[in-house]
């Protein structure tokens, strides 16, 4: 069920077979990091009454999300502190360091259909939902044949 | 009286078996050594605290997390940056660490493992004799 929903495009399978190998052969990594798309991942889907905006943000404080709408472009922006100890600690080695930390923004740009003053949003799991209504006036109607 | 059977479930192998060839995706993770013990923690986004499997066995950690999205009924994808419903990731432990003690913690999507080092392995200062 999954699969029909979020379709493997030959591009994911091939982020996927760059991460792999570069877990392999990870002794310089780049100096951004594993370079595997942006903080947060984005998923994102519609229904005939609304377009669903699904960001993979694990360890973050909910209320420290910012979400803006303006003009059709959503944004979501927040800072996942790091979890790697700042202080120069010599009893302490850092033997992986993959997981994103810091500031982030992404930005989704919204069909033109969209009701801006029916977002809702909510946190589980580490997942933030965006919920963003369609229009009614552009919901598909039956238009009756008199 | 007809007795309503619930349907039985399927049995199935264990998930950590099953999903061997299973494409998967791999969890970002980090891992700090101190003198008692390392802590790793992985990112597993969309995973509920019963959907997540940790295992040890012998020498070798497997975590693994299926994720499971409120996704409204008829949904269609247009953009998707995670596209497999699972997380797997295998490490192997070395023998100073004690598998008994390991400490886990689910959070917001975010897994935090203590694991301690054995007694035997707990940092000592070795004198060095110069003659």
């Amino acid at each position: 069920m999954y699969r029909t929903l979020f379709p493997r495009d030959i591009f994911s399978e091939l982020d996927r077979l760059q991460r792999e190998l570069q877990e392999s052969f990870d002794f310089s990594p780049s100096i951004r990091g594993t370079g595997r798309g942006g903080f947060p991942a984005l998923n994102v889907g519609g229904t005939r009454q609304s377009v669903e905006i699904f960001a993979f943000a694990p360890g973050v404080d909910p209320k420290s999300i910012e979400l803006n709408l303006d003009r059709g472009v959503l944004s979501i922006s927040g800072e996942r502190p790091s979890d790697i100890p700042q202080a120069e600690d010599k009893k302490q080695s850092v033997h992986i360091r993959e997981r994103f930390a810091g500031r982030f923004r992404r930005v989704v740009s919204l069909p033109d259909d969209i009701d801006p003053n029916g977002v809702t949003a909510n946190y589980r799991d580490g997942v933030l939902r965006i919920s963003v209504k369609r229009r009614e006036s552009a919901q598909p109607r039956r238009i009756i044949v008199e | 009286m007809n007795e309503v059977k619930a349907p039985e479930t399927k049995a199935q192998a264990p998930r950590a078996e099953r999903g061997a060839d299973e494409a998967t995706l791999l969890p970002p993770v980090n891992v700090v050594e101190d003198s008692r013990g390392i802590t790793l923690t992985a990112d597993l986004p969309g995973v509920p605290k019963d959907a997540l499997l940790l295992q040890i066995e012998a020498d070798t950690l497997t975590i693994e997390g299926e994720v499971r999205l409120n996704v409204p009924e008829g949904m269609e994808a247009t953009h998707a940056e995670v596209s497999l419903p699972r997380y797997r990731r295998v490490f192997t432990l070395s023998k100073e660490l004690d598998t008994e003690k390991v400490g886990a913690e689910f959070v917001n999507g975010v897994l935090t493992l203590r694991i301690p080092k054995a007694e035997f392995a707990q940092p000592r200062r070795i004198e060095i004799s110069v003659h």
